[in-house]
């Protein structure tokens, strides 16, 4: 009798286990798919409105009435007058994502190299001074930075926009470099001298070699700031030719028929390159994007 | 190396360089090397930020600038805008950024799949994203959010942009949708960084999830969590693109913040010293949070 109500338990207390088990699961289902329509949504908004195949976009549902690639061809052929130059001013942004990259790693991981392994005298001033600047949001600087870029004969210049971009990247990489730069054994280096190296030879032979992952997961972030950056690129590149893509993106939102099928398909075309090089490099950013991804 | 960064301080780590300094002396020819070494970024600092800080501290000197700023009734809309933006978007996405990393954090495969979609936004470009919300609130009646509404919950459709306080909302919604994600990523590394064991220990005293959270999750999260709430708090306060692209200050500088106006004093009404003192404003804000970030950030010792 008692052996029966204690197995009864029992049962009950696996089913009821089992139930909360399943609550559970259905919770977790369901905030899943909450969170993918969150996400999507904005998205799926780009590529509903891209694949219209008319410029003005008036249909009440939430399909595309006739989908087409189109407006994607439109774009990649520059087949509308505000799209003329897109290919050229893709490569504006490459360009200045490549030599923000560049320029970034050298300037980040010499001054890194200095302050951590030759330990400087007062290099902490340095690094202090890398993050405070590093926490200043660049919107706020961007007024005189613009009147100082005409001083220096730069207006209308992409340097300009590089050297903007490399001041406001730089602090992040040397804060990363650093901290990364402690698993390295210093005895390395002082083997090095005892041999005879040179500084310069341990920073390109020892150094870079061994801070590569460092290098990637800044470089990364370097090139995704670049191409994430708006505000220095409109207020420094004014022509046509010296534009960048977002920078013609937005001025579609000035003209009085703005064809958001192309834009859209223009954006998604932008939005290509950074995604596919996050997802390219992911394992590696997880480390080092964290922090900085933020800035812009 | 796969979480990210962590607020464990390694005094071996930290001591070591310390001591070294100590120990080596810097022959004449390596002292000239090392200095030779951060000439480029120091002259990068000079040119391109020291200058232009102190341009700005000249262009925004007059006092005159500021009775004009606080006499525009839109420059105070605008200040009230800045705090209530950056006020509802660091709370939101920092407390479900905590949340939702404790839900990623579980080892399940579609768990990790999910994650990917979920940083998606993140990854994307801001202006491509911005402006499809834009086209998303302002397509009247035919936006997507607009069809939805109608379509699957029978409402009327809304004119988002009519009201500054449901524009200013559509901003910050998507400045939400953009940022979350960052956070997320930095709550789970740190999540990750715990050791199991702790959790562990707990469970066989029988400790329910919700107070290892309380007791575990919380007091070891709680330094990246303050250092990762002030960093996006200045972000927030500086980042024009969601104000520029969603709503554009729609209807008539109402939705616009701090950030945003400056620019339109500078560029719209040509008035660029009184942009530079609408952005030089904040500072009595922004500097005593970024003093005690940088203090924090120092003394954290982050990893890779």
């Amino acid at each position: 009798m008692s052996a029966v109500t204690a197995e009864g338990r029992a049962t009950l207390r696996r089913r009821h286990h089992r139930l909360r088990r399943n609550l559970r699961e259905a919770a977790a289902i369901g905030l899943a798919l909450v969170l993918v329509v969150w996400t999507l949504a904005p998205i799926y908004n780009m590529v509903f409105v891209a694949l219209e195949s008319h410029g003005d976009v008036f249909t009440s549902s939430i399909w595309p009435a006739r989908p087409s690639l189109k407006s994607f061809w439109v774009v990649m052929s520059e087949g509308y007058w505000y799209l003329q130059y897109f290919w050229h001013q893709f490569g504006n942004s490459i360009y200045i994502g490549a030599a923000t990259t560049f320029l970034t790693l050298l300037i980040g991981s010499l001054a890194s190299f200095s302050i951590g392994r030759m330990r400087l005298k007062n290099g902490w001033i340095v690094s202090n001074a890398a993050l405070m600047t590093y926490v200043i949001p660049a919107s706020f600087l961007a007024i005189p930075f613009y009147s100082i870029m005409i001083k220096y004969g730069l207006a209308n210049n992409l340097w300009s926009v590089i050297f903007a971009e490399v001041t406001f990247a730089t602090p992040y990489a040397i804060f990363i470099f650093q901290q990364y730069a402690v698993s390295i054994p210093i005895e390395l280096d002082e083997a090095a001298r005892i041999d005879g190296a040179s500084p310069l030879q341990i920073y390109f032979r020892i150094y870079l070699p061994l801070m590569a992952p460092a290098l990637v997961a800044v470089g990364t972030y370097a090139l995704l700031l670049a191409w994430n950056e708006y505000l220095y690129q409109f207020m420094l590149l004014s022509s046509v030719r010296s534009m960048t893509v977002p920078v013609a993106l937005a001025q579609f939102l000035n003209s009085d028929e703005a064809p958001w099928n192309y834009m859209m398909a223009t954006a998604i075309l932008y939005a290509i390159p950074p995604v596919a090089i996050y997802y390219a490099f992911r394992g590696r950013m997880t480390a080092g994007l964290t922090m900085g991804g933020v800035k812009g | 190396m796969s979480g990210s960064i962590l607020a464990a301080r390694d005094p071996a780590a930290l001591q070591r360089p310390r001591m070294l300094l100590r120990r080596g002396r810097l022959h004449r020819s390596d002292l000239a090397w090392s200095i030779a070494f951060v000439v480029p970024y120091a002259a990068l600092v000079t040119a391109f930020l020291v200058y232009p800080i102190g341009y700005a501290l000249w262009m925004g000197s007059d006092p005159a600038l500021y009775a004009q700023l606080l006499s525009d009734p839109r420059y105070v809309r605008v200040a009230v805008n800045s705090v209530l933006m950056v006020g509802l978007a660091v709370t939101v996405q920092m407390s479900l950024a905590l949340l939702l990393s404790g839900f990623f954090a579980r080892p399940r495969r579609w768990i990790k799949a999910l994650l990917l979609v979920y940083v998606l936004p993140w990854t994307l470009p801001a202006v491509p994203a911005y402006l499809s919300f834009h086209w998303m609130f302002v397509a009247y009646p035919q936006g997507l959010l607009d069809n939805l509404l109608t379509t699957l919950l029978g409402l009327e459709p809304v004119h988002w942009f009519r009201n500054g306080w449901t524009a200013l909302a559509c901003d910050t919604v998507a400045s939400v949708w953009k940022w979350m994600p960052l956070w997320t990523l930095i709550f789970l590394g740190g999540r990750m960084a715990i050791p199991r064991d702790l959790y562990d220990a707990a469970r066989v005293d029988g400790a329910s999830p919700y107070r290892c959270f309380v007791h575990i999750t919380l007091p070891l999260l709680a330094s990246l969590y303050i250092v990762s709430a002030l960093i996006s708090t200045i972000w927030t306060f500086g980042d024009y693109a969601p104000v520029l692209f969603v709503s554009g200050g729609a209807p008539a500088f109402r939705s616009d913040v701090i950030a945003t106006l400056g620019f339109h004093y500078a560029l719209d009404f040509a008035d660029p010293p009184l942009g530079v003192a609408a952005a030089l404003s904040v500072l009595p804000l922004l500097v005593p949070v970024v003093l005690v970030l940088v203090r924090r950030l120092d003394a954290m010792d982050l990893q890779l």
